[in-house]
């Protein structure tokens, strides 16, 4: 578990090929770490017959929504938290 | 079957009754079961106690579970703790996900479920989910409009409640603890479970509200 709850992270922007469980909306952008749930198997592998080893640690990650959407039009203090597997995130400053 | 025969058409009489073309999907479904069948990976028996269990779920099993949070603090902490461990608690097969996470609404706060990469749900305490929950408009608006969407299910949130929309991606499935609508004061527990609708649940609706005293 390299993030804590707190910790300001950055989701990777990169592309990927094949089944994955980063919803691309959320690709580069940055949020705080709310929850460290548990080490899940790799969906990534896991999806075509692999045995997802080694486990993922996975975290609930929160966003703040005009963060995520510039022209959000809910109110400033809404956020939007996701799943997100360690290996697409990053610290951020 | 043989009210059947006076029919002009022939058709096989293997073939599957009523099915039509059927969509794209559906057939290819078909396809993999044969296929998985056929390698001996499951058996038919094995898809139809899958659907069996699915259906036999439904969001009665989750009210319960909410009904409880409402009358006995110490069980509301149990299902925000472990969601799994507390429908077990009260004899609900959880189903397979391997963890739930209960939120709860308060007067500040508001949760709001969604799954914008499929159809994640937390079907054990739910049943199967709604069909709107699965259609591109909500999974895509829900993250992006979400205040948008609750108004459309004639959801208005108090001014400076801060509404939180979760993004099921991954292994977690998650329930809203729904507000306990008030004058429910001196309501039994079966009688506030049904006040917990699955929408509710969902968190894109309040629960219903108590019927008038005397109606």
């Amino acid at each position: 578990m390299s993030y804590r709850p707190g910790q300001r992270v950055r989701v990777d922007a990169r592309e990927h090929q094949g089944h994955h469980r980063t919803p691309a909306y959320l690709k580069g952008k940055t949020g705080t770490v709310e929850r460290v749930h548990a080490a899940f198997r790799n969906p990534e592998t896991r999806a075509y017959g692999s045995d997802g080893l080694p486990e993922q640690p996975l975290y609930l990650v929160g966003f703040a929504q005009r963060d995520v959407w510039p022209d959000y039009p809910g109110d400033p203090d809404d956020r939007l938290f996701v799943d997100v597997f360690e290996h697409w995130l990053q610290e951020a400053q | 079957m043989s009210d059947h025969d006076d029919h002009d058409h022939g058709h096989d009489d293997h073939a599957p009754v009523a099915d039509g073309d059927g969509p794209p999907a559906a057939a290819r479904v078909r396809a993999l079961e044969a296929l998985l069948v056929e390698k001996g990976v499951i058996a038919h028996e094995d898809v139809r106690e899958g659907i069996d269990w699915l259906v036999s779920r439904t969001p009665a099993d989750g009210a319960r579970l909410v009904a409880r949070a409402w009358v006995d603090p110490d069980y509301r902490q149990r299902l925000l703790a472990d969601g799994r461990a507390a429908a077990r608690e009260l004899g609900i097969d959880p189903g397979p996900a391997p963890v739930l996470v209960a939120v709860e609404n308060s007067e500040r706060v508001h949760h709001m479920v969604v799954c914008t990469l499929c159809s994640c749900y937390p079907r054990g305490l739910l049943g199967p989910p709604p069909d709107w929950y699965k259609s591109l408009p909500y999974r895509s608006r829900a993250v992006s409009d979400p205040r948008g969407v609750l108004a459309e299910f004639g959801t208005t949130l108090e001014d400076g409640v801060e509404l939180r929309v979760l993004d099921s991606t991954a292994d977690m499935r998650y329930l809203v603890i729904p507000r306990r609508p008030e004058g429910t004061e001196g309501l039994a527990e079966d009688e506030l479970a049904a006040l917990v609708t699955r929408d509710s649940m969902i968190g894109v609706a309040q629960p219903s509200a108590p019927a008038a005293v005397g109606s």
